[in-house]
């Protein structure tokens, strides 16, 4: 009891609001996140390297949706096979989103936790926003 | 370090629900829950099987009397004209008619049974900000909001975006809600009863490639069925409705294959044509972007020419399921924490603090 006491006392920060980015269905039904940096988050990052995330994931999803040569050979290949293929190979979209799974952690580590700031992987959320969860200030002090 | 504080605050949130080290009064309380995976809990009017593998719509039956009728019809085909067409003709008939066959049960399957492309529903805190920032655009009047819709400008095109009501979310472009299925899915095409599912972005090139298969299929048997009463009553001399009678099977091959041709060859025409000018049954039904509506509409979706729209829709990317049907269903994410502080992220707190 004490310990789960002493835990809270130290890491447990409470949440103080969450802020959305959503979609920007301006070139279409393509998977693009607004790049207009929210209020709430002006004490706590830069524009620049807020703009920089939502760009590299705008860019990595842009790279899993692409219409290309080689996304025509992955399916024609799969329609040659009547789909199995699928049961052996991932997809290149489901490539490319280990990428940005990896890539949205690596932020989070790098610039995000460091200012109590906490990013969920858009397709947590049925790649319908990117959720930005603000911490209490407190946890700035745990973190180092 | 800074790894250290985000991954111990995220493992610190699902650990302190589940230790053992908290009050054991607590411990049996937890541990009983089994696991769900999020199947389980999904809010649409789905079906799944086989552990969430399988979704597919509530209404079913249309769909196993497709599967029995194109069974039924092949089976016959290939045990009774097969052999003699193997025999008369040549046995590639059996090999092609076999290859088809597959060929459509794969696609069908794989339309039934996946998933169209179904958007998950808000989460509380997405919709409450959506909620926020609806009631700051009004005025917050306390009148009753008009319908909410916003609008976006696609490649020179306005295209107003709906709300959904009952998932709380601000619907994509070509995005639709299923009343039977209950869900908003992606590139909403239709809700096909003959394949038990909606047809959407995730599926819709295995329809086509089901009714286009299913259309050679249904010819080929239609074709062959006919061939093999000509063979006989020529071969035979015995006149044609003896042939009849000698081939029952045949006969009812053609009947069915003569009143199904016309419906799927025309809707994989028609199919054709959408997807070759890349609209959606629904928008082409409502005549979204039909030149009637205004000299300036268009499509702006469509890529130009019909090769690439036709390259996009059947061989583009395939995008991955959004709803983790699989996936077990986690103790909450960070909630945002109410007015009394702590208390909704620890539940340890609370029992704690009244079992104390």
């Amino acid at each position: 009891m004490a310990e789960t006491h002493s835990l809270q006392d130290l890491q447990q920060p409470a949440v103080s609001s969450k802020v959305f980015i959503q979609r920007d269905y301006s070139s279409g039904t393509i998977c693009r996140f607004q790049t207009k940096f929210p209020s709430e988050l002006e004490s706590r990052l830069d524009k620049q390297q807020f703009e920089e995330t939502i760009q590299t994931l705008n860019n990595l999803y842009a790279e899993a949706e692409k219409l290309g040569g080689k996304s025509y050979l992955e399916g024609c290949l799969a329609c040659l096979t009547a789909y199995t293929i699928f049961l052996c190979m991932e997809t290149h979209y489901e490539k490319v989103l280990k990428k940005i799974a990896r890539y949205i952690k690596d932020q989070n580590e790098k610039i995000y936790a460091p200012r109590g700031l906490l990013l969920t992987d858009p397709i947590e959320r049925g790649l319908r926003v990117v959720e930005v969860t603000i911490f209490e200030d407190r946890s700035i002090g745990s973190g180092r | 370090m800074h790894l250290g504080v985000s991954e111990s605050m995220r493992e610190c949130e699902y650990s302190q629900i589940s230790t053992r080290s908290s009050t054991p009064m607590e411990t049996p309380y937890k541990k009983r829950t089994p696991k769900k995976r999020k199947w389980e809990a999904f809010p649409g009017r789905n079906k799944f099987y086989c552990d969430g593998r399988i979704m597919m719509a509530k209404q079913t039956g249309v769909f196993y009397l497709t599967l029995v009728l194109i069974l039924v019809t092949c089976g016959l085909f290939f045990t009774f004209d097969c052999p003699f067409l193997a025999l008369q003709l040549t046995p590639i008939i059996p090999v092609i008619g076999g290859v088809l066959f597959l060929f459509v049960l794969g696609t069908l399957l794989r339309t039934s049974f996946s998933d169209p492309g179904v958007l998950p529903r808000a989460t509380p805190d997405e919709a409450a900000d959506l909620e926020r920032q609806i009631d700051v655009a009004n005025g917050g009047t306390g009148y009753r909001p008009p319908p909410r819709t916003k609008e976006v400008v696609i490649n020179g095109q306005t295209v107003k975006l709906k709300y959904c009501f009952t998932c709380k979310i601000f619907r994509p472009p070509r995005a639709s809600h299923c009343s039977l299925c209950d869900n908003c899915v992606e590139r909403f095409d239709h809700h096909c009863p003959w394949v038990g599912n909606c047809v959407g972005r995730r599926n819709y090139r295995f329809f086509y490639m089901f009714i286009l298969s299913l259309s050679f299929l249904t010819i080929f048997i239609f074709a062959f069925a006919i061939t093999h009463i000509i063979l006989l009553a020529v071969s035979h001399r015995s006149g044609f409705l003896n042939a009849l009678k000698d081939s029952p099977a045949s006969v009812l091959e053609v009947v069915v294959c003569f009143f199904s041709v016309w419906s799927i060859v025309g809707l994989s025409g028609f199919h054709t044509y959408l997807i070759s000018s890349n609209q959606t049954t629904n928008e082409d039904i409502k005549g979204s972007w039909s030149s009637k509506r205004g000299k300036d509409n268009y499509n702006p979706y469509s890529h130009g020419n019909i090769f690439t729209n036709c390259c996009a829709a059947l061989c583009g990317p395939l995008p991955p399921s959004l709803i983790d049907r699989r996936g077990f269903i986690q103790s909450d994410a960070p909630q945002l924490a109410p007015p009394t502080n702590g208390i909704t992220m620890y539940g340890a707190t609370q029992s704690q603090q009244s079992h104390m």
